[in-house]
């Protein structure tokens, strides 16, 4: 596809041949601009001072960044094919990570242990427009799930290098985990496993049930309903529900507490995801059963399969790309909801979460935050192209 | 043979088949023709149990159906239906040894009846073996599944409105298949069909469903000659019977000694493709050829004389 054929005839308006969601990238990206780039406060907990883009990098990195800002925009107007918008919105997101990275080394007063430079609102909403920018490209461009895993690598492999450089280790986010790397892999851990875990039960429990309201329609409403309850419960009463019949459990049931139940902790946080992940995954596993092709499903009792074959040979590996788009909504819900275990002490990536609310610290939030959307993401991007293998997509259709 | 004794099934009280009685012999092809909703797949679907009756038996070589389990009775009998039900996530080789599987034969066998069957419905075994069902067309498709059906040898097919999902010329190519399959392994079928013209091309024997009874079986010629009733009449169509009852018999039955001009008709095509070609051609008589070689002549007049009905 060629520049020239993109352009539309002369009647049609100039606005006609700009991109669309390229005007709000270019919008948003002007705010930016306009907005303060990073801000430099006294200590972790007071308020700061924003400063600007070519203040906070004066002469030519500043000068640099800004060109490759505008040239950014100019790609996010213009009709171009998206590949090329790919490339350049990746370039740009790397770009605002070392000119952030760069101008807190850069503003941090030396030897000023307690002065703090944070990214601000104009670096969000700059990075804001050029994601936008990447994951539209991305939509259009309809990548083979392999082509997207690869991707997602390279992504993480670019995020790790950058880290591991020490360019962005004057960020207050990094100060932050700096003076707590111990406890932040601690907490990791304990997300990572409170999320997979749950769910990993659940699924372990869903499916069968699921096969359940499949083979016994008229337990299906009663079941399916009374899932639809729990999943209306805010997941704070939830997990507060929990903790007086488990502390109950725990007390009188010999062995209950030798095994981690408790009332609170580690147990209900697990109780309570488990039992917001089992609607999706029973409903998904229902759905998928029931969306088998009659047919198949008829050929398999008419060739003589007893009931447990057609289960196992037919009806569950034809469902299940419905069954895994159920645990994929659930793995991404659960490592956003297990923020909140730590609320009743089931620890997670929410204790930084609470702990920097508590302190009035936005950069110990950001420590607990920033993981779990990437951890969320990640998890998103790795199931999509999971669920697509499954259902065959990577073969031209 | 397959003997269908006094069978009921009613569903909400509203009986489905109603006390049908019916025999097909063994090596025969059976054809069940009705409207829909008279009951035809309903009682094909007894033959396997994929339906129990409520009332009646049915017996099997002298053996009661129900001396077995399901899932054991039917994977001695071959079951093809329309859309052709291919598992879509098994390659061909794998739908066709589907029963063998089942039946725990050695993968040996296995691939070796996948490719004599694949051979046999003119499919390329190694180009066609390792393809998934979306990769076929709907004929092939088709082939598969019948060939899917014929994996264990059974004795008996059961087939629902197998080819009503293809198109006329491709649908014509698939009865010629299953009618020379049929008379090669002497397979007992039961071919439940909406399609008079196909139940005259295939059946030995028609039974015309309606409201869930049988209303009359007999030879196709027989019910060309003399349906039971309007319904029948009606099905069979009574505009074109003549033609319907010339399409039943082959030139190769009446051939008589002589000569005649222009292009030979093949002693296999039927009477009513001998008769249209001479209409077509304006012609009085054709030469019949048998392998290329001319063995004699099939004349307009026979065939006016063969297409008259009972007086």
């Amino acid at each position: 596809m060629s520049l020239a054929q993109d352009i539309p005839p002369a009647e049609h308006s100039a606005w006609r041949a700009l991109d669309r969601l390229g005007m709000l990238i270019v919008l948003l990206a002007l705010a930016g601009l306009a907005l303060p780039f990073a801000a430099l406060r006294a200590n972790r907990i007071v308020s700061g001072e924003g400063i600007g883009l070519v203040d906070a990098l004066p002469g030519p990195p500043g000068g640099l960044v800004l060109a490759l800002i505008l040239a950014g925009m100019a790609i996010a107007l213009l009709r171009i094919p998206p590949l090329f918008k790919l490339i350049a919105g990746m370039v740009l997101l790397v770009a605002l990570f070392v000119a952030v990275g760069t101008a807190a080394t850069r503003l941090t007063p030396l030897d000023n242990t307690y002065a703090r430079v944070a990214p601000a609102s104009g670096f969000w909403l700059l990075l804001l427009a050029f994601a936008l920018m990447v994951t539209d490209a991305l939509t259009r461009l309809r990548f083979s799930p392999w082509a997207r895993l690869g991707l997602l690598l390279v992504a993480a492999l670019v995020l790790a290098g950058l880290l591991r450089s020490g360019h962005l280790d004057d960020l207050s986010i990094l100060k932050e985990y700096a003076s707590r790397a111990p406890a932040f892999w601690q907490e990791v851990r304990a997300h990572l496993l409170l999320a997979f875990g749950s769910v990993a039960i659940a699924a372990l429990a869903g499916i069968p049930l699921g096969v359940l309201c499949y083979k016994t329609p008229s337990l299906r409403a009663a079941l399916l309903n009374s899932l639809n309850i729990i999943q209306t419960i805010p997941s704070i009463a939830l997990f507060g529900l929990l903790i007086a019949p488990l502390a109950w459990l725990a007390a009188n049931v010999p062995g209950a507490h030798a095994i981690g139940i408790s009332g609170i902790g580690t147990a209900p946080a697990m109780v309570a995801l488990f039992a917001y992940s089992l609607l999706p995954i029973v409903s998904n596993c229902v759905v998928g059963l029931l969306g088998v092709s009659p047919p198949a499903v008829d050929a398999a009792r008419g060739m003589g399969m007893t009931s447990w074959q057609r289960l196992f040979n037919v009806e569950l590996p034809l469902a299940f790309p419905v069954i895994l788009t159920g645990i994929r909504i659930v793995l991404v819900q659960n490592i956003g909801l297990a923020t909140i275990a730590a609320l009743i002490g089931g620890g997670g990536l929410g204790v930084f979460v609470f702990q920097g609310i508590g302190q009035t610290a936005m950069d110990l939030v950001l420590l607990g935050a920033v993981p779990t959307i990437a951890l969320a993401f990640a998890a998103a991007v790795v199931l999509d192209a999971l669920v697509d293998l499954a259902s065959g997509k990577e073969r031209p259709a | 043979m397959i003997a269908i004794g006094n069978i009921v099934k009613s569903y909400d009280g509203v009986a489905v088949v109603d006390r049908v009685d019916l025999t097909v012999a063994a090596h025969s092809v059976c054809a069940i023709v009705g409207t829909s909703g008279s009951g035809k797949t309903t009682l094909l679907r007894m033959i396997n149990r994929l339906v129990e009756p409520d009332q009646g038996s049915i017996h099997i070589d002298g053996e009661d159906i129900r001396a077995v389990p399901a899932h054991v009775l039917r994977r001695r009998i071959g079951y093809a239906i329309q859309g052709h039900g291919l598992f879509p996530h098994w390659n061909v080789a794998q739908n066709i040894g589907a029963v063998p599987h089942l039946l725990n034969w050695n993968a040996r066998e296995i691939a070796a009846r996948v490719d004599e069957l694949l051979t046999l419905f003119q499919l390329d075994p190694s180009q066609f073996r390792t393809r998934m069902p979306h990769e076929l067309s709907g004929g092939q498709q088709q082939r598969i599944g019948v060939a899917r059906a014929l994996a264990a040898k059974p004795n008996i097919l059961l087939m629902d409105e197998p080819f009503g999902a293809l198109d006329p010329v491709i649908r014509a190519k698939a009865q010629e298949d299953l009618h020379k399959i049929q008379q090669r392994f002497g397979t007992t079928i039961v071919l439940v069909t909406h399609d008079m013209e196909e139940a005259i091309r295939l059946g030995d024997r028609i039974a015309v469903m309606d409201k869930g009874k049988i209303v009359q079986c007999a030879a196709p010629a027989d019910i060309i000659a003399h349906p039971a009733n309007s319904f029948v009449q009606e099905l069979i169509g009574a505009g074109d019977r003549a033609f319907r009852l010339l399409s039943l018999f082959a030139v190769g039955d009446h051939v008589e000694p002589g000569e005649a001009n222009g292009a030979p008709i093949d002693v296999t095509a039927s009477l009513r493709d001998a008769y249209s070609e001479l209409l077509w051609s304006a012609r009085n008589a054709a030469p019949v050829q048998r392998d290329g070689r001319i063995i004699g002549r099939i004349t307009r007049e026979a065939l006016t004389r063969l297409a008259v009905g009972p007086q």
